[in-house]
């Protein structure tokens, strides 16, 4: 018993040392490393963890994108981080010496917007919710962001979207982009799709084997948003978190979890549990191949529960 | 999380709570040391618990989240039902500028309490149930959490017409389970303000009485004495034991203002299901852990 005591006190010794050298590593210049995948013809993406926001991956959890036209580059989401956004300016540069056309944001949360700094010589392009949404939460976010990422963050500050944008079809040089304004996941979410190469940017309204958040979520303009996308004619989708695939299996998943979720915590509420024995309640097994599952499910938990909680109680005087 | 590595965390909490015995013996106070490390536990616990004996006990079960996702709101329970002849139970965040949440005092109602709570920043959250004995009980969880749940200014104020709407009650009484307790859900309206907001005076609920109405009567069944750290609109889940001749529950309450609560929540219907328990629930099925 005292041997093996001590031998796990030993052991956290040694994680203690190796964790200490680990922080010493991370010391040096911090870098997202950033490496374009080219996913279709003009069209890359820099593939982001599926993780939540840590130290470690300086809130490197999106798959930001960039199509090259022949009237300039057009980009996609602006990353976490000031260092994100200038990190992805340099490795387009690498790519082509074409100029930035125009960079879309897909929504309010922050690694879609933070590294817009790095761009703020061009339009940056948004829905009006999306712009409404930073102009009133950006500070928080950003606050929020450097919590969680630390150094990462450093010089980081809010950049407003400049250019306000409805839905549209835009013609980029050879590229004829389709501007898809939807709302659920946020109450502002702007999927991309290039008709010329059938590459979908989907934004948050598509999670590929990385659990939905929902800090902005209606569940049920949400399942109507994933019919939206149901009903495009696509070659490659691409979440903002998680796997591209040629195929939209992932629109499925999303709306199994959602539907899961939204119907799991109605019924618990309806059943008398109460919000804090909600967060342990069990999760099926099909849902283990999403990443940071039960994390999410907690946060959104306390997302949705107080609303669905107050709904259903009735009024007594 | 699996067991080894529970067991190996609370290893690695015995073995610093050892070394710092080691290196300061002499600022020790009495009784056992923290599990949770904090601060302010020693302070709190001669704020609290005065002169009375108190133990850590795992017996008592807190549960709230790791990680705070709303500060302004953070789900808390506190279940003793695994010690015999509880009369007190309260809640503390050791870190909040008001760490006591609330004395529930569950007379015949199980020594169960939910509520949301306000969380200023990461801190311990306690539960503590006082039995028979005099004996505290205490158990406890860490939450991170970013800053400022108890200095926001409430949702509320942002509505107009807010100061109309004070004192609605929302409720739900489930019928009596197997363990003989009848889940009650209470929800108020109140900006349950905690005065940190410059210039806007403190503004909370401070009591909370149910009782049975009968034709013999109306006995109390539990009393909640709540404070500044219980969130706005406040929520509160308990197991009360309505007497069989109960034709309705009544609620009481006041606030610091002098302004009164009060509401009558019928019974359930005859064909109402008894409220669910995670304890049915097997875990087995689950993933994500």
């Amino acid at each position: 018993m005292r041997a093996s005591l001590l031998r796990r006190l030993a052991l956290g010794t040694a994680l203690t040392v190796g964790l200490l050298s680990g922080a010493a590593l991370a010391a040096g210049p911090l870098t997202y490393g950033l490496k374009p995948t080219r996913i279709a013809p003009d069209t890359y993406v820099f593939e982001g963890s599926t993780k939540h926001f840590t130290r470690s991956n300086g809130g490197n959890i999106l798959n930001a994108g960039f199509i090259v036209t022949t009237d300039g580059v057009i980009v996609i989401q602006t990353g976490p981080s000031r260092r994100y956004g200038e990190e992805m300016r340099a490795a387009i540069r690498r790519v082509t010496d074409k100029p930035i056309r125009k960079v879309f944001i897909s929504n309010l949360h922050p690694d879609y917007w933070l590294g817009s700094q790095a761009f703020t010589d061009v339009a940056i392009a948004a829905l009006p919710g999306t712009i409404a949404g930073i102009e009133e939460e950006g500070r928080g976010i950003a606050d929020n962001m450097y919590r969680l990422v630390g150094d990462w963050m450093r010089g980081t500050e809010v950049v407003v979207p400049t250019e306000p944008v409805l839905g549209s079809t835009v013609k980029f040089g050879d590229h004829t982009l389709r501007l898809i304004p939807l709302h659920g996941h946020t109450a502002a979410d702007l999927m991309l799709l290039d008709e010329t190469t059938g590459v979908l940017f989907t934004g948050g309204v598509v999670f590929c084997d990385r659990t939905p958040t929902t800090p902005h979520a209606t569940v049920a303009d949400w399942l109507a948003e994933l019919d939206a996308v149901e009903a495009l004619d696509i070659r490659l989708l691409v979440p903002n978190h998680g796997h591209i695939r040629p195929d939209k299996a992932c629109v499925a998943q999303t709306r199994d979890w959602l539907t899961w979720l939204d119907g799991t915590l109605r019924r618990a509420v309806e059943n008398g549990l109460d919000m804090a024995d909600a967060l342990e309640l069990p999760i099926p097994e099909r849902f283990a191949v999403l990443d940071v599952l039960r994390e999410e499910y907690r946060r959104s938990v306390a997302h949705l529960w107080p609303k669905i909680e107050q709904d259903s109680l009735p009024r007594v005087n | 999380m699996s067991n080894s590595v529970i067991r190996f965390r609370s290893a690695l909490c015995r073995g610093g709570v050892l070394l710092l015995a080691t290196a300061a013996p002499a600022v020790a106070g009495d009784g056992p040391a923290d599990p949770l490390g904090s601060v302010m536990w020693e302070a709190l616990r001669d704020q609290y618990f005065a002169g009375a004996p108190v133990v850590f006990d795992g017996r008592v079960k807190v549960m709230a989240p790791t990680s705070a996702e709303d500060t302004r709101a953070v789900p808390l329970s506190v279940d003793a039902t695994a010690l015999d002849r509880v009369v007190e139970l309260v809640a503390i965040a050791d870190l909040n500028p008001f760490p006591l949440v609330l004395r529930y005092h569950p007379g015949t109602a199980s020594p169960y309490i939910a509520t949301r709570i306000k969380i200023q920043q990461a801190t311990a959250v306690r539960g503590a149930a006082r039995t028979a004995d005099g004996v505290w009980h205490v158990s406890g969880v860490l939450v991170d959490a970013a800053g400022g749940g108890c200095s926001a200014p409430p949702a509320s104020y942002a509505q107009k017409d807010w100061a109309d709407h004070v004192g609605e009650v929302q409720a739900r009484l489930w019928p009596a389970g197997d363990e003989g307790t009848a889940r009650l859900r209470l929800r108020i309206r109140h900006p349950n303000d905690t005065g940190l907001v410059d210039g806007i005076p403190a503004y909370f609920i401070e009591t909370l009485s149910v009782s049975a109405q009968t034709a013999g009567g109306s006995p109390e069944l539990a009393r909640i004495d709540s404070l500044e750290p219980v969130s706005e609109n406040p929520v509160f889940s308990l197991d009360v034991r309505p007497p069989p001749d109960a034709t309705a529950l009544i609620l009481r309450g006041r606030d610091n203002q002098g302004g009164e609560i009060r509401a009558t929540i019928p019974m359930p219907p005859p064909d109402a299901r008894p409220a669910m328990s995670l304890k049915a629930m097997d875990p087995l099925r689950s993933v994500g852990q």
